[in-house]
């Protein structure tokens, strides 16, 4: 319990107050998982056992640790934030953007990995094509897993902060030594059993936002309807744009708020992203390639198909009901911003907080306490899910080829252990490197494009065509790299510089003046007027001075009006004081005009990058996306295709012209060239190919009926 | 009832077994907000509804399942 003391006691403002039964509630769930940790150590005997679980899952357990493992928190707080931030295209990700690729890998792909018996998705690489390309892999995704991990803690330990008032230290520290002993005692049996166990407290953690969300709203069509008139003020940038559909509003950039179109959400999403990382990620698919046998494999794989399709109940939903039903404590709407708006945390909350938002409104003791155990088990376990992995392609795909072939299974069991250790310990580092550069945070969310899709390619022309050869996978795997990477850093250059949108920020304590006007039914701000204190300008033209530098207005006040300086401009005020009445204010608008008095200090600067990695270049953006609408999610999804097909066609054209292997060395590895294990009887209900189509219907019949 | 090792615990039994721990609690505490209403200001919405009390109850239901299913058998 002493670690709770010091949660209680580091609590400060927050968004969420938990009490005491909350707290007994999180308790609850630290000491069933290191209890899981320390009573699976006795079954992690031999390597097999520590890094395939010892191939014995049954499909029920192999597919819910599949679902589980894509089911973090920063998943499901992410996908609510899209769904705020694009209406149901958010709910794509989990049809298009996924099932076709999971069916995919159950029935084409799994037997390859099956009947291979790798250890891994690189292990293929390397019975398919050699050293190479399994190395490229190997350690590239070693490096992505770690920083990834370190991402998670760190973005843990960010919102517990911030929605809990937890001191950061603590939360990385607390949930790393918990991860670090159940994954080191009990190896992947270990993750997978708290990622089963997570996938329950995610789903009862969070049905109930959605179900009360909807009474509140007044049933389903009054929620849709309560958007289409909210995003109006929600979106403004936005307003042709339908929210509400998900194939309707894709026929032209402008009709829809990702501004793509129905091509790159099939190609991009549908194709790319989702094959990519549904079938190649190896986080994703060491948790079905551990079932007992090949059809458990399947099975357990087409399980998560059909789980992966209700996830949009616990994640789009609530980010839908964000645009309904969140209000001001004065009864209005309550707009949400992006990570990036200056007014974020300071007037306003972001995207990313629209389901703890949700869970303050609707949840409270006790229901609160599982709603943020489930967050926290998600973060754990998507921890645990990364360092399993990591131990599994450090041990078996860099240590034994690279640096100690031949040595004794108990030696790689104990390499497998201190490589989980040690990926914790570099995961707390990776964390902490992110409390000073927090930017790199944009490195690493893209980082899964540059290498999953590629790996795709490789992978598929691998088991596909047996013509491709060593020579082609290798280099179509690295020259898509480096095209992925190219593109991104291609949208965010900026050859004429860019320039911040311009902001003003009122400092603490100045004492400001707000002069207010009717507009319609509302009262609105119509000028602000700085008294006293001081004012920071950034990229703000102010009339008669020079860009850079610190002055004292004097004589006169001055004036910031008139659509070319006041028209994009934000004026923060995080806490100030007002003029008539004395009291404590905090405010974030934007375009409106604001006057200096005399005596007021300012300290103005202009800043202009050439390369920006949190702004798109619309004209660069362009001609990857097509659009100079596109949104980040838009260029992702059009980067992803365009380092597929480049990864096809150079693998392709290297293929042709360097040397193949011969048939035998393919065997069990190419379509055409592995017998499928006969046929063994089972009940109609167990066959693959059943579920298989049955999902393939329920997809078609869910888009048709949201279209 | 034993998973597929010889003598290893089902993690359904796990499961169970804390959903239960849960849905005890948070039904106990949603009765006894019931019966010790919160001030209004400081309520939840949809208070009325007592979520907690009935969610609780599926949580205990749900628990009480898989605990006595795969009890741990000798």
């Amino acid at each position: 319990m002493a670690f709770l003391t010091l949660l209680a006691a580091s609590a400060g403002a927050s968004m969420l107050r938990l009490s005491p039964i909350d707290l007994l509630i999180i308790a609850i769930y630290f000491v069933v998982v290191l209890a899981i940790g320390f009573y699976l150590k006795k079954f992690a005997a031999t390597g097999e056992d520590f890094f395939l679980a010892g191939r014995k899952m049954t499909a029920w357990i192999a597919g819910l640790s599949f679902i589980s493992a894509n089911l973090s928190s920063l998943e499901t707080m992410g996908w609510s934030a899209m769904a705020y931030q694009y209406g149901m295209l958010g709910a794509h990700a989990y049809l298009i953007g996924a099932i076709p690729a999971i069916l995919f890998l159950a029935i084409v792909m799994m037997p390859f990995y099956y009947i291979s018996k790798t250890h891994s998705v690189p292990g293929y690489l390397q019975l398919r094509y050699g050293e190479g390309a399994r190395s490229i892999a190997g350690i590239s995704f070693s490096v992505m897993t770690i920083a990834v991990s370190g991402a998670s803690m760190f973005a843990m330990a960010k919102i517990l902060n911030l929605l809990l008032g937890w001191d950061m230290n603590i939360s990385i520290w607390v949930a790393s030594l918990t991860v670090a002993i159940y994954v080191t005692l009990g190896g992947l049996l270990s993750a997978i059993f708290n990622e089963v166990l997570q996938f329950f407290l995610i789903w009862l953690g969070s049905l109930l936002i959605p179900i009360l969300g909807i009474i509140h709203a007044g049933g389903w069509h009054k929620m849709l309807a309560a958007i289409q008139k909210n995003v109006a003020v929600i979106h403004p940038g936005v307003q042709n744009a339908d929210f509400t559909t998900l194939w309707r509003n894709l026929g032209s950039f402008d009709t829809n708020p990702m501004g793509i179109d129905w091509f790159g959400m099939v190609f991009g999403l549908g194709v790319a992203v989702s094959f990519g990382y549904w079938c190649t990620d190896f986080l994703q698919v060491q948790r079905v390639i551990v079932a007992k046998d090949l059809r458990s494999a399947q099975n357990g794989t087409l399980i998560g198909a059909m789980l992966k399709m209700l996830v949009p109940l616990i994640v789009t939903i609530p980010g839908l009901l964000g645009l309904a039903v969140l209000m001001n404590g004065d009864g209005s709407l309550m707009v949400l911003v992006a990570e990036s708006d200056p007014r974020a945390g300071i007037t306003h909350h972001t995207f990313n907080d629209v389901l703890p938002l949700l869970m303050s409104q609707y949840l409270g003791p006790g229901l609160l306490g599982l709603g943020v155990t489930a967050m926290i088990a998600g973060f754990m376990s998507g921890m645990a899910g990364n360092v399993s992995a990591f131990a599994t392609v450090w041990t078996f795909d860099v240590y034994k080829p690279l640096i100690r072939k031949h040595a004794s299974d108990r030696h790689y069991l104990q390499m497998g252990r201190w490589s989980s250790v040690v990926g914790i310990l570099v995961s707390i580092a990776t964390a902490y490197s992110l409390f000073f550069f927090s930017n790199i945070l944009e490195y690493l969310q893209v980082l899964v494009f540059f290498f999953i899709v590629p790996l795709f390619g490789t992978v598929i022309l691998g088991m596909l065509w047996k013509r491709a050869t060593p020579a082609g996978g290798f280099w179509g795997f690295l020259i898509a790299i480096i095209f992925s990477i190219s593109m991104w850093a291609f949208v965010h250059t900026f050859p004429d510089g860019y320039r911040p949108q311009p902001k003003a920020i009122i400092s603490q304590g100045a004492v400001v003046h707000l002069e207010k006007g009717q507009e319609g039914d509302s009262e609105q701000i119509t000028q602000i007027s700085v008294e006293s204190g001081s004012v920071d300008m950034v990229n703000v033209t102010i009339p008669g001075r020079q860009q850079d530098g610190a002055f004292i207005v004097t004589d006169a006040s001055l004036d910031l009006a008139g659509a070319d300086v006041t028209g994009q401009m934000h004026v923060l005020a995080p806490k100030v004081v007002l003029g008539n009445t004395q009291e404590a204010h905090k405010f974030g608008l934007e375009g409106v005009p604001l006057k200096l008095q005399p005596g007021v200090r300012v300290h103005s600067s202009t800043i202009s990058k050439r390369f920006a990695p949190a702004a798109f270049n619309p004209d660069h953006a362009k001609i990857i996306a097509r659009s100079e609408k596109a949104k980040p999610m838009a260029v992702n999804m059009y980067s992803a295709w365009w380092s597929l097909v480049v990864c096809l066609l150079v693998t392709v054209v290297v293929s042709l012209f360097t040397k193949r292997k011969p048939d035998e060395a393919l065997k069990n590895l190419v379509m055409g060239l592995t017998p499928r294990p006969p046929e063994t009887a089972c009940p109609w209900y167990e066959k693959p190919l059943l579920w298989a189509s049955v999902i393939l219907v329920v997809l078609v019949a869910i888009n048709i009926l949201f279209w | 009832m034993i998973d597929h090792q010889e003598n290893r615990l089902s993690i359904w039994f796990f499961i169970g077994a804390m959903v239960l721990v849960y849905g005890l609690l948070i039904s106990g505490a949603g009765v006894y907000g019931w019966m010790n209403p919160p001030a209004p200001e400081v309520r939840v919405q949809l208070w009325p509804l007592h979520a907690d009390v009935w969610w609780g109850m599926v949580l205990l239901v749900i628990g009480l399942f898989y605990t006595l299913k795969f009890w741990p058998k000798s």
